[in-house]
């Protein structure tokens, strides 16, 4: 056991170090998405920008392989990477579904000329990516689903809807599950397709949440033709391709949701210090302090158990109970975090950006309200606990 | 960097799992429960026999000299068999104490002893005041004869009563930095004037004594350290303690959620196991999340006071707030998913739930630990 740095970890933390001073966006719409965990759309451009940035400098992509795009190195110089970012207050990227989920399912499926096509266009962010895996009647019941596609000689002809996509209306390509055996086992007959976003008969129409944005969207397929060389991982082998994109999505997902919590108690914590509240400073009242301490030792908690995660990985061992775990307790101590700084807002908790008396600009009654999502995107928390519940501990199903 | 146990740690642990799974049954355990002394002469010798007593001490002290990450190993797997006996006192408390703050000359006296399981030292520290910080230290040591005068109440010492030996905290002078004048006395037990009594304890595996000062005398030698200097090696040995106490509360914890989700795979209720209930399962599912993170945070804690490192208080301090918080919950979940049974004197789960109680108590509580992460952390 040794959390120290080799001296090449340590060059390459001082090169991130380094560069992040040099070239992190000051303004203020680069200050209120850091904290955020997904991008808002008055943000798209910024972020975009941002992640060509780091893409030049090298920093997206750090473990995929080179030959794709990548600089092939470990899940420790990405963590050592996010840990920076968190330091730094940096912003998220874009293209987050794209570097998160689709490029590592193509790496781990696609042909070869599939991985030389899509992954270096996704680092660079010149095609921004969305997964199309929920519709209205398949959210945790995803095996449900019932877009149909429809094999046409070269081509498959796409018909059905999508809905909850978050950033569909700015997406180029689409990971899209959908059905081409209707007669077999419902996990037996999907196929993963990477769907263009701008072939005729796609229609996206932006849905609105309960923050106000247009984040999400719902998603229609026409007589959508999309050619044979679209499909990843084989045809009807779409559940096992979707479920490892999931397991990236926990994965790699997982490091910037860290960064963002950080970056998030870091945030309420400093607004703590300027609260008054019965005219003494929050940071002085005992069930505050129990209550701020309690977060910072929760986010340390996340931060060694996806430590522990990751050396396992590079040991080349399977992922143990701890990688499981992550989602769950990340989503309840934000969604906590969250709770705890409208608390010390008070009675400003309810005004919104706006006013010059909103606190902070309303900046956290947007992250208050987006963060009643995180129980829900990605696997609902009771999806989660069946998860946990049968595959590690191996519990009966219901 | 590396956050994982060497080969070498993996195999002291199933060599420990085995040994307390055929040495330390349920059955010695409740047999120890019920004498005052809490272990054998045989089972001490054969923990000796291990190497166990001495894993942390240097060899030239009669140790195998390894690292405090291979000791929290061997602390996971005690917890693991609710280990009963003197063995976290004797060595994490009196043993610690003296390699801490002992002149060369007592060192060679004690730990080689300690090592071969020949002599116990514990330490007496807190007071019926129940404070975790210097202003609790009250027991009085003047200055007499050459040596020294003890008198006051010592209160939660564990094994005082089988102790060859007692680290007495006490107070050489009063006034200003109560930090300052707290000196550490190393006093047999058999000194005219110091009396013993042993306590009912709700966990009957840890036996805890007042101890009674009545003007004990001691020589000028009886000191451990330097006079009026003791309060800082004391909160050293505390700190290593405490992360020693959250890794037998963490392999306490995943016995219990063992022993749960065993049980929810067997136990048929209304036609189907109770682990498919999602009541059940969902909560099954809760407690292995804070297990993980009770580990995590005290293997990072282990690390951190292993190598001093600049964090090494705050890292302590946040895994006795989780692993208190979570050892408590764990086990009162297991008892609750065990219905009756698991209320039972006959069933195991009441052994963990009281040792879980009571090292929720030792060291200082959650909510004491999350006030002094606040502290570091400049809030
Ligand atoms: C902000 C946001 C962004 C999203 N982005 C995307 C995206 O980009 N792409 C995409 O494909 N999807 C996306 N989703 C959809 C998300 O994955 C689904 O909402 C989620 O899987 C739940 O499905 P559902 O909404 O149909 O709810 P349902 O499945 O209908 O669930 C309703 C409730 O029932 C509970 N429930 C359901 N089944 C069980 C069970 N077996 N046991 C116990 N409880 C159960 C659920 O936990 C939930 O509380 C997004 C959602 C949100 C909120």
């Amino acid at each position: 056991m040794d959390l120290t740095l080799t001296p090449e970890q340590q060059s390459f933390r001082d090169e991130v170090r380094a560069w992040l001073e040099a070239n992190m966006p000051r303004d203020f719409a680069a200050r209120v998405m850091a904290s955020s965990d997904i991008p808002r759309p008055e943000a798209y451009d910024l972020l975009r920008e941002w992640q060509k940035q780091l893409h030049r400098a090298g920093f997206i992509g750090l473990t995929w392989p080179k030959e794709y795009g990548g600089r092939g190195l470990t899940f420790v110089e990405e963590m050592i990477l996010h840990a920076e970012m968190a330091l730094a207050k940096a912003p998220p990227v874009l293209n987050i579904l794209g570097v998160g989920m689709a490029g590592p399912t193509i790496i781990a499926y696609g042909t070869e000329e599939q991985k030389r096509r899509y992954p270096p266009k996704i680092l660079s962010c010149e095609e921004i990516w969305c997964q199309g895996y929920s519709e209205p009647n398949a959210g945790s019941d995803l095996a449900a689903l019932q877009t149909r596609a429809v094999r046409d000689g070269e081509s498959y002809v796409i018909n059905g809807q999508k809905v909850w996509t978050s950033l569909a209306h700015v997406a180029d390509w689409m990971m899209l599950l959908a059905r081409t055996d209707p007669d077999a086992p419902k996990h037996k007959g999907i196929t993963y397709f990477l769907l263009d976003m701008h072939l005729p008969g796609v229609t996206v129409k932006p849905l609105r949440q309960i923050t106000g944005d247009e984040e999400f969207n719902e998603v229609f397929f026409d007589n959508v033709r999309v050619h044979e060389s679209h499909v990843l991982g084989g045809v009807n082998n779409g559940w096992a391709v979707g479920m490892t994109t999931l397991m990236y999505e926990r994965l790699a997902l997982g490091f910037g949701l860290q960064v963002r919590l950080r970056i998030a108690l870091d945030g309420l914590i400093e607004m703590a210090r300027r609260v008054e509240k019965g005219g003494a400073r929050i940071t002085k009242d005992p069930v505050m302090r129990q209550r701020i301490a309690q977060l910072w030792i929760d986010t340390e908690c996340l931060k060694y158990t996806g430590a522990r995660a990751i050396t396992r990985l590079l040991k080349g061992e399977m992922p143990g109970p701890e990688a499981s775990t992550g989602k769950m307790g990340w989503v309840d101590t934000h969604q906590r975090l969250q709770e705890l700084a409208t608390e010390i807002q008070g009675p400003y908790s309810q005004l919104m950006k706006g006013t010059q008396w909103a606190v902070e600009g309303g900046l956290w009654q947007y992250t208050f309200l987006r963060s009643r999502a995180n129980s829900i995107e990605g696997g609902t928390t009771e999806i989660q606990k069946n998860i946990i519940g049968e595959r590690v501990l191996g519990l009966p199903k219901g | 960097m590396d956050f994982g146990f060497s080969e070498e740690q993996e195999l002291l642990r199933s060599t420990a799992r085995k040994f307390f799974e055929k040495e330390c049954t349920s059955e010695f355990v409740r047999k120890m429960m019920a004498t005052p002394e809490g272990t054998t002469p045989e089972f001490w010798a054969k923990l000796a026999e291990q190497g166990w007593l001495g894993l942390i001490f240097p060899e030239v002290y009669g140790g195998a000299g390894l690292g405090f990450v291979d000791l929290v190993v061997l602390m996971e797997e005690m917890g693991r068999a609710v280990m009963p006996g003197p063995y976290f006192s004797t060595v994490h408390l009196g043993g610690l104490t003296i390699l801490e703050a002992g002149s060369d000359a007592q060192k060679k006296r004690w730990l080689p002893k300690l090592s071969a399981g020949e002599a116990r030292v514990t330490l007496a520290w807190t007071e019926p005041n129940a404070r975790w910080d210097a202003q609790g230290v009250t027991v009085a040591a003047t200055e007499a004869g050459g040596g020294f005068t003890l008198s006051g109440t010592k209160l939660f010492v564990p094994d005082a009563h089988i102790a060859d030996a007692l680290v007495v905290v006490a107070r050489t002078a009063a006034g200003g930095n109560p930090q300052e004048g707290v000196s550490l006395f190393l006093v047999p037990k058999t000194a005219p004037g110091l009396e013993v009594t042993l306590l009912p304890t709700m966990d009957q595996t840890r036996k805890l004594c007042e101890v009674k000062l009545g003007r004990v005398a001691v020589p000028a030698d009886a000191l451990l350290g330097e006079k009026g200097k003791g309060w800082q090696p004391l909160t050293r040995v505390v700190e290593r303690a405490t992360v020693a106490l959250c890794a037998e509360m963490c392999g306490g914890a995943q016995r219990v959620l063992d022993m749960t989700t065993e049980y929810a795979k067997i136990r048929v209720a209304f036609g189907k196991p109770i682990g498919a209930y999602q009541g059940v399962k969902h909560k099954a599912a809760d407690m292995l999340v804070e297990v993980e993170n009770a580990k995590s945070i005290t293997y990072y804690a282990a690390w951190a006071v292993d190598e001093s490192a600049p964090e090494a208080a705050r890292a302590a301090s946040m895994a006795k707030a989780y692993v208190s918080d979570a050892s408590r919950r764990v086990s009162a979940a297991g008892i609750q998913l065990h219905g009756g049974i698991g209320f039972t004197w006959e069933h195991d789960l009441h052994l963990y739930f009281k040792r879980a109680k009571g090292s929720e108590f030792t060291f200082g509580d959650a909510t004491y630990h999350r006030e002094r992460v606040a502290q570091l952390i400049n809030l």
